[in-house]
């Protein structure tokens, strides 16, 4: 091998001297019969290989097209983005307008009214919300107990997983249809349950599906320890799993809680709207951030638009921390 | 020393096997309620829509007249404008989506800005729906109608650009569709995009390809079935979508091609028409709402189906 001309080579190989044998090199000259060399190929000139070229110029189509490819994605990105600035800033400027105090601890201005709030509506969010959870954590979080510690393989699981998927696809005005077919004509009442309850019907699928992905991913491991010292598999559940899943856990639920504070669908057919403060009935119409917003955003009054603004700058930012909370914990999750 | 071991290592109580007893029954309870809640929404709905059913049969889905006063209920309108502004609005969002997910992916951009754009597309997602109205009303429909007027009266022929757009109308309602289902079809799409094998990327690159040509030959076609669902589920989002589409879409009783024309789907029917309804008219209402939950369900089956089957092949592989 070693005597054979490199291609490149631009010497004739004939005029090369003898490489040394192999037996030379290795210090046992004499001891092997020098190597008989071949006979010297007649020298061929190598073919000019022309190298495309490795710059690629903007000219030649194919480069064109490329870069145009680039700036169009980038720019779609770019124009995607827009509404979602244009949205912060109007929160910011219009709905800022009205921060104050009043703004929390005032009722509704009636139409044509100057001043007023939407102290009622942000208790009244609030309690709704806190009735869904009420409803669904437990509800959510047992069945995915189930269907992730107990049985995961049965088919009463696979069952579970996909109502519950189907569920988080259907749309909120039906949970809203639903919760008056089945609490609103009942109790002959739009009321705060009547809401909690649609609005559970949407956490539900949230809650249980990240529960269940956060259970999953607790080690085995820790299971097996907990089995071998004689623990029942509710014990090994509640003392150990739900422990070490628990970040998982309230992720899911915050992310519940943050999607059922934004539903207006739901609360329309369900808990209506009330322009007074909340008492202690449980059982009659009641307001919510939502809905104010949707009643004032149609209104003819200067004042009442401004209110649905400010309305919307609370009850985003209400929304962004719950789900800032929820991003928090699942980066918790993730460092355990 | 034998203290520590009993206290640690024993066997399970009498009461602790009761109340592990009960505990796996109290969540399979759980479980089998969650199925019992879509069943039991099902029915519900259905069984409040039953005398409208009776009342009106098929002809409800043909006829387009809303008339309480007449005792006439009929969504043709609604469907038709229901599946016009979802396909719309979902074409719109899947194309910027779509490519919103290729710019993540394809090494445009740092990691850390990737990251940072991807938490802000997800911020789309947290934005409740009657905010988007609330913008939409303020902000979009005073931008957008100079430049539609401008079409319809240079291009009124057209039949997109028929009618004036007075304020309420299809396109406004689009394009907040297209802003709302924006963050599914990009979550999706990013996903099935980055589980296209690396090698499959890398050996485009190897041969030549420009990025260009490596996206659309290799790494849009690889990840299509899952770009494909996330369209789907986009669409049953859209078809679903209420307070945005009642406050844009105007709530009027008909259906056109025109882009500037104002029109109703059925979710904003409902929202609309329930507070101030009879109980008749709530029960054609719980009709279109059955209706609704058909597509809907049509839509989400299929899309949860062929997402799941992506998710197969990609573990296959």
């Amino acid at each position: 091998m070693s005597d054979s001309a490199k291609p490149g080579d631009p010497k004739p190989v004939g005029d090369r001297p003898l490489q040394p044998g192999l037996g030379e090199v290795m210090g046992v000259a004499g001891g092997l019969a020098p190597l008989t060399r071949p006979p010297a190929p007649p020298y061929v000139e190598p073919p000019t290989v022309i190298m495309p070229d490795l710059e690629r110029r903007l000219r030649a189509p194919r480069t064109f097209v490329n870069a145009v490819f680039s700036v169009v994605i980038a720019l779609m990105a770019f124009v995607a983005l827009l509404p979602l600035f244009s949205l912060l800033a109007m929160l910011l400027f219009q709905g800022g307008q009205r921060l104050s105090l009043a703004l929390f601890t005032q009722l509704p201005p009636a139409a044509g009214m100057e001043g007023g709030g939407i102290g009622n509506a942000i208790l009244g969010t609030l309690l709704m919300v806190g009735i869904a959870s009420i409803i669904a954590v437990p509800v959510g979080i047992l069945g995915a107990i189930y269907t992730a510690e107990f049985a995961p393989e049965s088919r009463i699981s696979g069952i579970v997983r996909f109502a519950v998927k189907v569920l988080s696809g259907l749309p909120s005005v039906l949970a809203g249809l639903f919760a008056y077919a089945a609490v609103v004509l009942w109790t002959r009442q739009y009321s705060a349950v009547a809401g909690g309850v649609a609005l559970s019907i949407l956490m539900v699928p949230t809650v249980l599906l990240t529960a269940e992905q956060a259970i999953k991913m607790v080690p085995q491991r820790m299971r097996e320890a907990a089995i071998g010292m004689g623990a029942t598999p509710t014990q090994v559940t509640l003392q150990v799993v739900l422990p070490a899943a628990r970040p998982g856990i309230l992720t899911g639920v915050m992310l519940a809680v943050a999607r059922a504070a934004g539903e207006t669908a739901p609360l329309l057919f369900s808990a209506m709207f009330s322009n007074y403060w909340l008492t202690r009935n449980l059982m009659e119409p009641t307001p919510s951030l939502a809905v104010l917003i949707y009643n004032f955003s149609t209104s003819a009054f200067a004042n009442q638009i401004e209110i649905a603004w400010s309305a919307s700058l609370v009850l985003v930012f209400l929304v962004l921390v719950a789900n800032i909370v929820a991003q928090i914990w699942t980066a918790r999750a993730h460092r355990t | 020393m034998a203290e520590n071991t009993e206290s640690l290592c024993r066997p399970p109580t009498s009461l602790e096997y009761g109340s592990d007893w009960f505990f796996r029954r109290l969540t399979l309870v759980m479980a089998l309620f969650c199925i019992g809640i879509v069943g039991l929404l099902i029915a519900q709905i259905a069984f409040s829509a039953a005398p409208a059913i009776r009342d009106h049969g098929t002809d409800f889905l043909t006829t387009s007249k809303w008339s309480p006063k007449d005792n006439a209920y009929g969504i043709a309108p609604q469907i038709a404008g229901t599946l016009y502004s979802s396909i719309l609005g979902v074409a719109l969002g899947t194309f910027f989506g779509v490519a919103i997910a290729i710019f993540l992916t394809q090494d445009f951009l740092p990691y850390k800005w990737e990251i940072a754009l991807k938490n802000i597309v997800e911020l789309l997602a947290a934005i409740p729906s009657v905010v988007y109205g609330l913008w939409g009303i303020f902000v979009l429909i005073p931008l957008i109608r100079p430049p539609a007027n401008w079409l319809h009266e240079h291009f009124g022929n057209f039949v997109l650009f028929d009618t004036r757009l007075s304020g309420s109308g299809l396109l406004p309602s689009a394009l907040v569709l297209a802003i709302m289902v924006l963050p599914t079809v990009t979550a999706i799409s990013r996903d099935a995009i980055a589980a296209v094998p690396h090698k499959l990327r890398e050996a485009a690159y190897g041969l030549g390809a420009t990025r260009w040509e490596a996206v659309a030959g290799v790494i849009l076609p690889t990840a299509s079935r899952g770009i494909y669902g996330s369209v789907i589920l986009a669409f049953g989002r859209a078809v679903g979508e209420t307070m945005a589409l009642a406050m844009l879409f105007g709530n009027t009783n008909s259906f056109s091609w025109s882009l500037f024309a104002p029109g109703n789907t059925l979710a904003a029917l409902m929202a609309n028409q329930w507070p101030e309804s009879s109980d008749v008219e709530k029960g054609a209402l719980m009709y279109a709402g059955l209706v609704l939950l058909g597509i809907t369900l049509a839509i989400n089956i299929l899309g949860t189906l062929l997402v799941m089957r992506t998710a197969k092949v990609g573990e296959a592989k």
